[in-house]
């Protein structure tokens, strides 16, 4: 009985070892050594060259500000769904989702046809004889392409967290003399930080470490730590450099979980 | 005469075309345990959240202490309620949860503390203070849901079912925790329960309710030993339900029989409904009683015997402490004083409005 249930978790074992460990140990082996094999830091240490340490700082700032928008978008939209009915609010979170279901790439591509200097967007601006928009490529169209593709993401977490705080703790918070603006501070917000910890996460790391988007819309210009590595990878062939700046970005990613997962723990119960 | 708090007078409400109360007036008066008792859906807890302020009704006022709080919302109101599944804010241990509302009412630090510790004293949670609330029995978290309710010092406690999700010892121990609870305060409480034994127990007052009608309010007493109506007679407690004919005053007929009562002003030859509660049935030896039947049905039940007579036709419903085995022939006996008369409903409608509307 035992050895059966312990068979069970030989796919997942196979899987991690095979997809998940080994990769990632191949990483710190080039990141780690020389074309010739031998230990080096001097991939790890490549950051602190000027124009990478810029890309990676510009992907930090472009990643926090569309997390900020995703989240000041998402919360307001999440408490509406709250408020009416199962049934439409279901329906409303699909609609949001639906993009989710197209081609990723395609999603970004059309955005480059919306924001072009002739695009879509400038036509219907000019056709009014209102001022054109000079925004693609640019980090504001950066910013953009992330919030539309990476909103859903913040939603759902958010929308999930928020049907489960039950009518009835919010009535009591309303009972025991709390106003409507009392009660979201220290009640509703309280116990949503669950959600707002999975949405921060779905959306800062795939928009901090994304090259696509900033290929398209950044019309190549633009150059974040993601497009930094891939073109370490694909142009220059320098696997040992690209798995350094990796590894690296990985530090990154770590520090802002541990630091997100810190304030998760001091929020609890610290309502007041 | 204790003053009247709380006046409701001529609240209506319906939801989604559904009328839920129908012109309901209702007087509680202070320091008053005051028990809303009906089937589900009988606009009971309606009633309640009404007085808590968290549904506005389509019509009528509420009055508080002369005063009209009908548009008030329930943080400026000074009631408090107990919800039937406790709402701890999860997030919070247990004394957060008691300081909630003197926090918010910014009482100071040493004050809280000194409620705080008063409170769990006071529902027998001593030291409990930084437990999670997620941790606690079921038992527990409604005992913090009554101290983070009292503690705010409400002239009225609202206790929407509060006892329902606990198991059948912990509730009888409850209610007398609730009895003691409310002696000690000396607020009043409002009630709302579906369980007749729990109204029975605690009450002062009894509010019967049933679509969206009050079908009778009264003490405890009144309303087990003198039911104005068929519906208050069938929900409270057993009984045997039958139809009569009143003869004249103080006389009655029942399934062909003559039974002497102490009712009178019903008139002659008028049908009426008839009842009489099973531990009232008096088993006495064939040919003593007024009608003859035959056991044909015996359970013990601890306390005394449940039998089942059979007699013209009708099952009796009869509790003694004395044991007739099944098939005894017995004569059924009853008390004059042990009748209950009431006037026959004229149509469905008038069913649900009931006997004491038209008083």
């Amino acid at each position: 009985m035992k050895w059966t249930r312990k068979l069970l978790a030989g796919p997942y074992l196979i899987w991690m070892a095979g997809f998940i460990l080994i990769p990632l140990g191949l990483i710190f082996y080039y990141g780690l050594t020389d074309s010739s094999g031998a230990f080096t830091l001097e991939n790890i240490m490549a950051i602190t060259d000027p124009q990478r340490a810029n890309s990676l700082w510009r992907a930090l700032k472009l990643a926090l500000i569309s997390t900020v928008i995703c989240l000041a978008a998402a919360y307001p939209l999440a408490m509406i769904l709250k408020r009416i009915a199962k049934n439409r609010s279901s329906l409303i979170v699909f609609i949001f989702v639906l993009p989710m279901w197209m081609n990723f790439l395609l999603r970004t591509m059309a955005w480059q046809v919306l924001l072009d200097r002739n695009g879509v967007i400038n036509n219907v601006l000019g056709f009014f004889h209102l001022p054109r928009l000079n925004i693609i490529n640019t980090q504001t169209a950066i910013i953009f392409g992330m919030v539309y593709n990476f909103l859903p993401f913040m939603v759902l977490p958010l929308y999930n967290v928020l049907m489960k705080i039950g009518n009835d703790v919010v009535e009591a918070a309303y009972d025991l003399g709390a106003t409507k603006v009392q009660t979201f501070f220290h009640v509703i917000l309280p116990l949503s930080v669950p959600g707002i910890i999975s949405g921060i996460t779905m959306v800062f790391v795939p928009a901090l470490t994304t090259f696509v988007i900033s290929n398209l819309l950044g019309g190549g210009m633009i150059l974040l730590i993601g497009n930094v590595i891939e073109q370490e990878f694909t142009f220059t062939s320098n696997w040992h450099l690209g798995s350094g700046l990796s590894l690296v970005l990985m530090v990154f990613i770590l520090i802002s979980m541990a630091l997100i997962a810190k304030y998760d723990k001091e929020g609890e119960g610290g309502a007041f | 005469m204790k003053d009247v708090l709380i006046d409701l007078r001529n609240i209506t409400k319906s939801f989604d075309g559904t009328m839920v109360l129908d012109d309901l007036n209702l007087s509680v008066k202070e320091n008053e345990f005051v028990t809303l008792l009906g089937p589900s859906g009988c606009g009971k807890t309606t009633t309640l959240r009404i007085i808590g302020g968290f549904v506005t009704p389509d019509q009528g006022q509420v009055i508080f202490e002369g005063k009209d709080i009908t548009s008030l919302p329930p943080n400026k109101r000074p009631v408090n309620t107990v919800f039937q599944k406790y709402a701890l804010f999860p997030h919070m241990d247990v004394a957060e949860n008691i300081a909630f509302g003197l926090r918010i009412k910014g009482k100071s630090k040493q004050y809280i503390r000194d409620k705080i510790s008063y409170a769990l004293k006071l529902v027998n949670l001593d030291g409990y203070e930084h437990r999670q609330v997620t941790s606690l029995s079921g038992g527990q978290q409604q005992r913090i849901a009554i101290a983070r309710a009292i503690v705010n010092e409400p002239r009225v406690l609202l206790l929407d079912e509060p006892l329902g999700a606990l198991d059948l010892k912990l509730r009888q121990d409850m209610q007398y925790e609730l009895i003691r609870l409310k002696n000690e305060l000396g607020i009043t409480f409002i009630y709302v329960t579906h369980d007749q034994e729990e109204a029975l127990t605690m009450s002062d007052t009894i509010v019967v309710m049933n679509q969206g009608y009050i079908q009778q309010m009264g003490t405890p007493e009144d309303i087990y030993n003198e039911p104005e109506n068929a519906f208050v007679a069938d929900f409270i407690g057993d009984s045997n339900l039958l139809d009569g004919m009143m003869i004249e005053d103080k006389l009655v007929e029942v399934l062909g029989a003559r039974f002497a009562c102490v009712d009178t002003g019903f008139g002659t030859m008028q049908p009426v409904d008839v009842v009489i509660r099973p531990e009232d049935v008096e088993l006495v030896s064939p040919g003593e009683g007024t009608i003859d039947g035959v056991v044909s049905h015996l359970i013990f039940k601890g306390v005394h015997y449940e039998m089942e007579v059979t007699a013209r036709g009708f099952e009796w419903l009869v509790h003694s402490t004395a044991c007739f085995p099944v098939g005894t022939e017995v004569g059924i006996r009853v008390d004059p004083f042990n009748i209950q008369i009431m006037n026959k409903p004229v149509d469905d409608d008038e069913k649900a409005v009931g006997n004491g509307e038209m008083d």
